[in-house]
């Protein structure tokens, strides 16, 4: 087992490295996350109301999702005017593949509120902008959620590929452990990646469950509802 | 305001002038609705589907724009109000409740108040107070919408809607998602709070029995959006202005008109009575072919047949007896308990249920006959 000790030597020893590289790693995942979100989400509204606009609007962000990622690192510099080494490029570039893919799943979302609920919401008075922040968002936060879920495991592996260009990140274990022939510096950039990777997940589950407190109330019929509605019966 | 002062009396608190709303150029949903809504009272809209009456309830906070023609509400047209504003002025309870799931039942009460400004704190307070208004504990306030039945939803959407405490209120089909017992303890909660409030209420429906129980005046809409009837619903189930209306109140609105004749004027006949502890002592006899059974307290419960007093020792033996008539109810409950008494005899009991003696259904008839009489008088005289 040379391979596992090997591992286990070459964390301590590049701890600073890989401290380093995972900050890296984990800024140009989790800010594109956060500037599609929102990006996507009015987009996705404005895709809603206007059913024209709306499905040029999901075939081109289709379509955006289908620029070959070492494309679109190579190619941003150039029209950002930025280094060709910036962790600028990773993040706008992971964000329009956000942004492309959280327009459909923000669609759904949002489509999926019962009507009920939005009819009532407009009954009572909400003006629109009110009624989309407290009453539509809020209510598609779990579908949003399964959206972002993807997103964020994507991140994480697309993020690598910015090291073949040369912009830091956990990628560089790769491409450095190709070149120096050093197995056990890859397998713990794969092993920091998948770490990462649940981490961040986890976390979203935890910020769904955060957000969604009614969707774990145990429904109808507790003894406790049972007993209080006996009560209101007989009163 | 000029059309305003055409009308004479109080001012309606909604008016209907001239209002038809098409979709597409097709035919109209609703065709040139004209009527005025009285200021206090519940006007029930009902029809069946596709005659317009949702739509016409749902112009009035313009959640529907017309085609053509104004609506005004306490004499301002409707149409050139904030949409948003106008709604918070209006009440409006839905089938579904329309809860939002993702509130706790307090706040989904408070939401109008907020929505007006009203501080969190203070707006919690007051919808704390609905809760009891609407007969639910208190402690339902902390829970999700889901977390209730169908019966409490609708009630927590009654509280919502009262929350602003607004003039008006739009009751969309309220209560036709419910098992009909809830049903009929929603609308008797209805008329309750409407005594003590005295809100001006539309409120929709289907069902012409609904329509009769809650509405002071009932509009029959007709397939493409004609108001074919506005009256009392007495007047409806009597006279139906057209085969239309007719066959919508439908067979059985001659027994259900009596809903609306008082039975003050029912002869009640005293009855022989036994206790229940007198049934095993055999030297109380009866006299009667039927004699009412009633407890210490004189609360009927059932009858004994003069042929089966010596085989009849307890209170199950007895036979059961029909509906109550209470001094003073409806010519219908004092003919349905008449005809549903295995004696013929209809038992009447006061106020705090003690048997007071029985009616018979063929004086009823002659009390609905001679109603029925004055009432061709009365109208003959008008005429004249």
């Amino acid at each position: 087992m040379d391979w596992v000790q090997g591992i286990v030597e070459y964390i301590p020893a590049n701890a600073a490295l890989l401290r380093e590289l995972t900050g890296n790693h984990l800024v140009q995942s989790i800010l594109p996350i956060v500037f599609g979100v929102l990006i996507a989400v009015p987009l996705a509204q404005i895709a809603r109301l206007n059913q024209p606009a709306g499905a040029v609007m999901l075939t081109a962000s289709s379509l955006l999702y289908t620029i070959p990622s070492l494309a679109m690192f190579v190619f941003l510099p150039l029209v950002l005017g930025t280094s060709i080494l910036s962790m600028v490029n990773v993040v706008v570039a992971l964000t329009i593949y956000a942004v492309a893919l959280l327009m459909r799943s923000t669609v759904d979302a949002l489509n999926s509120i019962d009507d009920g609920v939005r009819q009532a919401a407009v009954a009572m008075g909400y003006t629109p902008l009110r009624r989309f922040l407290t009453v539509d968002l809020p209510l598609s936060v779990p579908v949003l959620i399964a959206g972002v879920r993807v997103i964020s495991v994507t991140n994480i592996s697309m993020v690598s590929v910015g090291a073949l260009i040369g912009v830091p990140s956990l990628g560089r274990l790769f491409t450095d452990g190709l070149t120096r022939n050093y197995p056990e510096q890859i397998a713990v950039g794969i092993l920091v990646t998948l770490l990462l990777a649940l981490v961040l997940d986890l976390l979203l589950v935890l910020l769904e469950r955060g957000l969604t407190p009614w969707t774990r109330a145990t429904p109808a019929r507790t003894a406790r509802a049972a007993a209080l509605e006996a009560r209101t019966v007989a009163a | 305001m000029t059309s305003l002062e055409q009308s004479s009396g109080p001012l309606p608190m909604i008016r209907f002038n001239g209002i038809t709303k098409t979709y597409d150029g097709g035919r109209p949903a609703v065709d040139d609705l004209s009527m005025d809504i009285d200021r206090g009272r519940i006007t029930v809209f009902v029809g069946p589907s596709g005659c317009g009456k949702t739509t016409s309830l749902r112009m009035i906070n313009r959640m529907v724009e017309p085609t053509s023609g104004t609506i005004l509400l306490d004499g301002q047209d409707v149409a050139l109000q904030k949409a948003a504003e106008l709604r918070r002025s209006m009440g409006y309870v839905m089938q579904s409740s329309g809860l939002m799931p993702h509130r706790s039942v307090i706040d989904n009460i408070a939401t109008v108040p907020r929505l007006n400004g009203v501080p969190r704190a203070e707006a919690r307070a007051r919808a704390t107070e609905l809760l009891d208004v609407v007969g639910l504990a208190s402690e339902l306030g902390r829970r999700y919408p889901g977390q209730l039945s169908g019966g409490q939803q609708q009630r927590v959407g009654v509280a919502r809607a009262l929350a602003a405490d607004p003039p008006v209120l739009l009751m969309d089909e309220p209560f036709s998602a419910v098992d009909p017992v809830v049903r009929a303890e929603l609308q008797e909660e209805l008329l309750r709070l409407q005594r003590d409030l005295a809100k001006t209420i539309v409120f929709v429906t289907h069902d012409i029995d609904e329509a009769t129980i809650l509405g002071d005046k009932v509009a029959v809409f007709a397939v493409g959006g004609r108001l074919a009837q506005f009256a009392a619903p007495e007047e409806i189930l009597r006279a139906p202005v057209d085969d239309f209306v007719a066959g919508f109140v439908g067979r059985d609105r001659g027994f259900r008109h009596l809903s609306f004749q008082q039975g003050d004027h029912v002869t009640v006949h005293p009855i022989e009575t036994i206790e229940v502890d007198q049934l095993a002592d055999p030297t109380v006899s009866v006299r009667s072919a039927w004699t009412l059974l009633v407890d210490a307290d004189g609360r009927p419960h059932g009858w004994v047949p003069q042929a089966t007093r010596g085989s009849i020792a307890t209170q199950a033996d007895a036979v059961p007896g029909g509906s109550l008539y209470t001094r003073g109810d409806t010519l219908r409950r004092a003919l349905d308990a008449a005809l549903s008494s295995p004696s013929g005899l209809g038992v009447a009991v006061d106020d705090d249920g003690r048997a007071i003696g029985v009616v018979r259904a063929a004086e009823v008839f002659e009390l609905i006959e001679r109603a029925r009489l004055d009432r061709g008088r009365a109208d003959h005289n008008t005429a004249v």
